[in-house]
This record gives C-alpha cells, structure tokens and sequence, in this order.
C-alpha cells in the first residue's frame, strides 16, 4: 500500500481532529521521556474505541506499517518512540474505567486510564491500585502493562504483572485475543505473564482487568541518617535479615539528599553521606508489634540518627524528598541519564562504590537514590548535552553500569524496560538461545514485526540521538524520571 | 519407554534424540500428580527426578535457584532452617511433588491468599525447548523487567511448551506463628458474603477456604500468620468481625498450634480427596461459586467432594472416575456451561485441560514458537 492510500485508509477510521500528520502536529510525539532519541512517525492517530483500535491495527497489518502504542509517553527507556515514518496509535483517549467492582476487588479498565485515577476510583471501598510507579499522575495502564512498571513496593506485593488478572488484547494481525479472567488463579500457560512486560511487541491492551488490594490499615515510616553509604546498605541487610518484609526501603546519597532538600526542604539531615527510608504496612496490631523490632535494628545498625513519622504529615514529607529526588537532581545539571540496573541486594555495597570509581574515571557526578529493598539501582549520571563530548561519556558509563549489574548476577532493567535505551545491552544478559526463543515468540505473533519495531531486541534501525533538555512535563515538575 | 537424564544437558540430548524416534515426551517429576505425569500409550516419559539439588541458596537476596526435580519437602526444610519460606504452600509435598512439576501444573496451595502464587515467586528458568536447546528466562534478583517473561509463561504450561530444568525462586520471611479461626455457618451465602467482607477489610489473612460441612452447612477457615505477640489480638479482632451482631457465622473456633499447622499440612497434602478420585483445579471468584453448586447440586449420582481456596479464587473439585470414556466428558461439558476452565491434577491420564479455553488462540502460537515440531504434547 502507496503511503497515500495508507493515510486514505486511515482517514476513513478518524475524523481530521483525530488523525494528526502535520509535521507541527506530529512534534509533540517525536520522543518520550527518554528525550535523547527522537524520530518522526508518518501519522498519530487518537482512537476513542477499542474498534478503532482494531482496525487501525488491521490496516497496517494490510499495509505492512509499524505502529507504536502510546499513552502518556513516560517511558525512560524509549520505549514509546515512535517508528520512522510508521504510526502511532495514541490511547490516552480510551480512559474509561469500564468496571469497578470492590466484591470482587477487581477493575477493569482501557489502557488509556491513569495508573493514579484506578487507586483514587477504588478509594471510597477502601482498596487501592498496588504498583506505583513515580510517574503515575500520568502514566497510563496501559504502559503500565507494556513495561511491567514497578514502584517503591515491589519487594513485598510485586510489579505490574502480579497484579493484572486478565486482558483483551489485539494481536499485530488484527486478531483480538482474551488472555486470563478474573481469577487470581489460572489453568494453562500464564498468557497475561507472557503479555505484561513485552514491551508492546505482541500487540496492543485494550481491556485490562486489575487486581484491587485493601488500603493497608497502618503505615509506620522511619528515616535513619548514615555517615557512609556503605552502613546505610548494611542497615538493609540487617532488617532483611531480621525477618521482617518491609513495604519499602529505600536510600538516598548525598548528592540526591542535597538536591531534594534544596527543591522540597524535606528536612533531611543535610550533612548525611545516606539516608535510609524505611516502611512497614499492613494490619495495625501486627505492624506496630514488627516497628518495634524494626527501630531495634535501626538503631542497633550505626545510625547517627533515627526520626519515626509520629503522624502522617510528617511520614508524606519523608516521601515527598525521596519522590521528588530524581527531578530535583534535574537542577543540579542540565541532563542527566536515569540508570535502572538491578544488582542482588548482598552486592549492593559494591556495585555503588564500583559506580562511585566509574563516574570518576568518566569525570561525570552520579546521584544515587533507589530501591534498595530489591537491589534496584537508579544512578542519576548527571552531563551538560551543550558540552562537546558529554553525552556520550555519559552514555559510556551507563553501558559499563548495566554491565556491572549483569557482572554482578543481575539485570540491566528493573522497571524501565530495555526500549530502545538497551536493547544493545540485552544479548549480554542472554545467550544466543536465550534471544532465539523470544525472537521465535514474537515471529510466531508478528512475523512482520509491526509492533513497536526497533524496541527490545538489537539491531533494527537506530533514530537520530540527540541532545536535548528534560521532558516538558517533567520540566512542570509533574513526572519524575523513576 | 522412560528417559532417565541426570543433568539439563542430558534433557537436551534426550528432547533431540526424541526427534529421531519420533516420541512424544512428557515430563514427569515425582509424580504426585499422576493426571499429568502419566504417559498415554506411545508418549515416552521423562524422568526428572535425578535432576535433584539446591544450587544456591542466598537467605539474605530472599532467593535460592535448585534443579528443577528437586522435591519441595527438601526446599521447605532447608528454607526453615534460616526461617523463610515459599508463601504459595506447594500442593503435595510429602506425595514427592518437585518444584518443576509446582511450577508446571500451577499448584499453588492455601498460602496463595496472601501473597500470590507460584507466578508470583519463580525468578528465573532454564528449560529445554522443543528444538532440545537450553534456555535461561528471567534472572536470579527479585526485581527485574528485561525481556519476555518467560518464567511466567511456563507457569501452568504442564510439560507441554518446555522441559523444565533450572528454577530461582523469592522466598520471604516465614510468621513467626500462626493461628486459624473456623467459623461454622448454616449456608453457602452467609459463608461467600463473610468471604468478601474479609477480602475487603484490612484484615491480612495468610489462607481463607471454604468446606462444606454436614448437608448443607459450611465452615470458613481464616488463618493468620505473623509475629507471636501481636497473634493473640489479632485472632479475637477476627473473631470479632466473623461473629459481629448481624453477620451470618453461627459459631467460631480458634485452632491455636499445633493444631493449626497439622490442619494446613492436610489441606496442603490433598488428605481431603477420597482415595480413588481425580481432582481438578478450577479458577472463578466468589461470585461464581453459587452456580457452580447449583450444578453440582443437580448431578444424579455423584457426589462431588470439593474445597474453594484463597478466598473463593480457586475451586478444588474430587470427581468420581467414571467409567466413560473419556472420564472427564460430563465435567468437561458442566464447566463449559459455566464459562470456566479446568486443570485435572490427579486422576487417570487423559483430557486435562477442560472446559472452556478463551487463551487457546494465543497459546497455540507460543506453542508452535517453543516446541515447533511437537515434540510435546498437544496444549
């Protein structure tokens, strides 16, 4: 099909002010929050039906376009980029939640729907939506389930995977295929495992249905400040150790302590090399019996200083630091590049000092504030784009972290997904075979490799890298790059 | 015919050997669920069992990675040993289940209440596909999104997409001590409207199955796990909530430990089925209880023993083996009525997969990718 009749065709499907080609019209989707890569799709279309979707799906099937689906475009591995001169397909439209059901603590929703709005939907029956990313005022569920988005708990209740139950999907080809059901439970190979996490190479969600937890009765939060980023990663080891199965726990270096107090005034300890966050969750007799022994191996792991949360004002400042640190680095530098590497929590010492002995060597700053309860790394490489040479010495020292975390027995993504960020990086967690066997999966699903063409798996053809400043929504401080 | 490999490269040699003998293979670990481990006529079976062994064991990375025949009972001691343990409760293992035949068949036990089941734990995987090449999915940290979720896929996959070899698993830190409330009430819906009152409520509970008892009668057990001394209040605040004026339990009973842990232990070892009979897993929600026993009620002659796990999420059904062949037709045509699937666990070999399929689709696509030349059996 000549790219004329490609756009006829799809002028058939979409009124004008929902069919966007105009290359004015078309700028705004040229990246995602992974702002160094842009490319120009040939058209965005803005569907407001799962029909809609489908053929639009069908039609390029037909004529051989590779489609993008997109919905808030938070992505920070690239993942929603679009194609050279193929289609993206902009969900942000199909935002309803079609069911919400506290019996059964279930919601079904269109993948246009913001993570945020689920919890704040399900919040007068007391549940809410579990994974949290730090985008999710914006992101969309429907990104969500491309990229198995995590969050700060996902040690204890998991990532975005444990907690869809079901999914309608349309296949690259057009088929329409119902994975899952409501259940917890399933027979059968786990098709929505497959489905979440793929990065929207099988296809594209268009009913998601999620799995609603009860709002945890008590939250008990403490915040402990360490002379040595090293005792702060010992203080981790010592409460896993304990027994207890924390919510979250999380550190913060001094560099990412500096730029939260200045952006939030959180009241962090200024002069802290590190600080500990840590929060129990759950059924109040319980959680208070387990924050008294949490306080014991706090203050027993060389903590200068320990303040519990007496109240839930102060346990939301001690979040609103830790959420806002990624932007708030954003003002110590130009540019900065989010890493998302995951070591085993034991080498977590050592991937940070080995971190701290890179960024030198590349005479580039790293902030470092992660996830520390599951060995999730967010070194922020701090660079100034307008400076000759800088991206890519900053680009080089975040390829030799992702090949620290695979030195080190663990992954190149956490929660980012590998997009187009690092999909060089992929064939060096995995074998030839390893790579062979989701090649055969996504050949057997999409031989023409219409969906999301370019992202996960090397090679492909590669957009323009470009310098440039952080994500406009992020400049108007509403996503953070976590 | 039984292959018998003692390493994952041995599977590998005998998945490609297969080929030349034109076999179909089905994998078998300890065979504690005969209905999928049972070869048909002219289906060789291969023998994981010697494929046997922690290999690493990290209590601090909540993780350890072991052969995929290794039997759960010995996972669950050593585990123990350092006070963690597999939150979804393995189904059957004091009957030999390994880790591999969990993973495959999807058996997750009454602790999937709380935490999630077996899909929810499994890290990573190596497995040979049907080309006999070995494959790694997954990586061995609890937190990770790099390439296709392999691991989850072959959660339920029964042998059919791959031979399991290698699994890495999360553990967590196993209560401290538990303790269980029956609540007895005089019908199924007074039992499901407490079953949703306590899905919604804060109320953290480590299982929630329902049992009918007498004729007509049914007992909830809602056990609690955590520490020691914040049990006690815990259990009389259940206790509360179940017997509030105006809810419809008639009576509840605290069983404190040991009894606690010898009740579970049962459940967990199927000590409920009658000798003889199958057992199929069934997923639904509480809402469709009701007209699942409002068939099983109008059967003539067969009385169906049966279990709804993890708050109303998973029905467990002992079926009477009939003498029809195939054994599962009246089931099979029962649960498509009802738009729900089934899983045969124990029971003659035969039809496993009944009822309704709504993924079948999808599935014989992966199908055709991991295992090309059908080297497996059919999904």
């Amino acid at each position: 099909m000549e790219a004329r009749a490609f756009l006829t065709s799809l002028a058939g499907i979409y009124p004008p002010p929902r069919m966007l080609w105009r290359p004015a019209e078309l700028a705004p989707y040229e990246s995602d929050a992974l702002t160094a890569f842009r490319a120009r799709p040939r058209a965005v279309v803005l569907p407001e039906t799962p029909d809609e979707v489908v053929a639009t799906v069908r039609l390029c099937h037909r004529a051989g376009v590779p489609f993008v689906a997109r919905g808030s475009g938070t992505s920070l591995s690239g993942g929603s980029l679009p194609i050279e001169d193929g289609l993206v397909i902009g969900l942000n439209r199909l935002n309803r939640i079609l069911r919400l059901d506290p019996a059964e603590r279930l919601a079904v929703v269109e993948p246009g729907v913001v993570n945020l709005e689920v919890s704040k939907a399900a919040a007068p029956h007391g549940l809410y939506y579990a994974p949290d990313p730090s985008s999710q005022s914006v992101c969309t569920l429907g990104g969500n389930v491309a990229f198995n988005s995590g969050g700060a708990h996902c040690l204890k209740y998991g990532m975005t995977s444990n907690h869809v139950l079901g999914l309608k999907a349309v296949l690259p080809d057009g088929e329409v295929v119902q994975l899952g059901s409501e259940s917890l439970e399933g027979v059968g190979p786990d098709l929505v495992g497959l489905f979440v996490g793929s990065e929207g190479l099988l296809g594209v969600a268009l009913e998601i249905t999620l799995r609603l937890l009860p709002k945890p009765e008590l939250y008990r939060t403490v915040l402990a400040a360490y002379d040595s980023l090293g005792a702060a990663g010992d203080a981790v080891a010592r409460v896993v150790a304990s027994g207890l199965l924390p919510g979250a726990m999380e550190i913060m270096d001094r560099l990412a302590i500096e730029a939260a107090e200045a952006a939030v005034h959180a009241g962090y300890p200024r002069e802290a090399a590190a600080l500990l966050i840590v929060e129990l969750d759950g059924e109040a007799t319980q959680v208070e019996a387990e924050f008294t022994r949490l306080l014991e191996v706090i203050r027993a792991s060389g903590a200068y200083e320990v303040r519990v949360a007496v109240d839930e004002a102060e346990r939301l400042r001690i979040w609103k630091g830790r959420k806002s640190a990624f932007s708030a680095v954003g003002r110590l530098s130009p540019d900065y590049i989010v890493n998302d590497g995951v070591v085993p929590r034991s080498q977590l010492g050592r991937a940070l000092s080995e971190i701290e002995r890179l960024g030198a060597a590349h005479r580039l700053r790293v902030a470092n504030v992660f996830h520390a309860g599951d060995g999730n790394l967010h070194p922020l490489i701090l660079y100034d784009g307008r400076e000759s040479g800088a991206l890519a010495r900053a680009e080089a020292l975040a390829g030799e972290i992702l090949r620290l975390c695979i030195r080190l027995g663990g992954s190149i993504t956490g929660e980012h997904g590998v997009g187009m960020e690092k999909r060089e990086y992929l064939p060096e967690m995995f074998s030839d075979a390893d790579m062979a066997v989701m090649k055969n999966i996504r050949n057997a699903i999409d031989p023409q490799e219409l969906a999301n063409r370019g992202k996960m798996f090397p090679g492909g053809e590669a957009p323009a890298l470009l310098h440039s400043g952080p994500h406009p929504l992020e400049r108007e401080g509403r996503i953070s790059r976590e | 015919m039984t292959l018998r490999p003692a390493s994952p490269e041995e599977v590998g040699a005998a998945v490609r050997g297969a080929a030349g003998a034109g076999a179909r293979l089905l994998p078998r670990g300890g065979g504690s669920k005969p209905a999928l481990s049972t070869p048909a006529e002219g289906v060789a079976s291969l023998d994981l069992s010697g494929l046997s062994g922690v290999l690493e064991y990290a209590p601090e990375e909540y993780t350890f990675t072991a052969l995929a025949g290794t039997r759960v009972a010995a996972v669950a001691d050593l585990l123990a040993e350092r006070g963690q343990y597999l939150p979804f409760d393995p189904l059957l293992a004091p009957q030999g289940a390994t880790l591999g035949g969990t993973v495959a068949a999807g058996a997750n036990g009454p602790g999937r209440q709380r935490y999630g089941g077996v899909r929810d734990f499994l890290l990573a995987a190596r497995f040979v596909d049907g080309a006999g090449s070995l494959v790694r999915g997954g990586a061995k940290v609890v937190k990770n999104a790099a390439g296709f979720d392999l691991p989850k896929l072959l959660v339920g996959s029964i042998g059919r997409l791959a031979v399991l070899v290698e699994l890495t698993f999360k553990v967590f830190p196993a209560p401290e001590a538990y303790a269980t409330l029956a609540a007895a009430y005089p019908g199924l819906d007074a039992a499901l409207a407490d079953v949703v009152r306590l899905a919604a409520s804060p109320l953290e509970l480590h299982a929630l199955d329902l049992e009918p008892a007498g004729t007509s009668g049914w007992t909830l057990w809602a056990r609690l796990g955590g520490l020691a001394e914040a049990l006690p209040a815990r259990i009389t605040r259940l206790r509360d909530f179940l017997l509030a004026p105006g809810g419809g339990a008639m009576a509840a009973e605290v069983v404190a430990a040991p009894a606690d842990e010898e009740l579970w232990q049962r459940v967990k070892g199927l000590d409920w089925v009658p000798p003889g009979r199958a057992l199929v897993k069934i997923p639904l929600t509480p809402r469709r209880i009701p007209a699942l026993e409002a068939r099983l009620a109008r059967l003539h002659g067969v009385e169906a023993r049966r279990r709804y796990s993890a708050g109303g999420q998973v029905a467990w059904l002992a079926w009477p083996v009939a003498a029809a062949d195939p054994w599962t037709a009246e089931l099979d045509a029962l649960l498509r009525d009802l738009d729900l699937s089934g899983l045969a666990l124990l029971g003659p070999p035969g039809p496993v997969r009944l009822g309704v399929d709504p993924g079948a689709p999808l599935a014989c696509r992966v199908k055709r990718a991991l295992d090309p030349h059908a080297r497996f059996l059919d999904l």
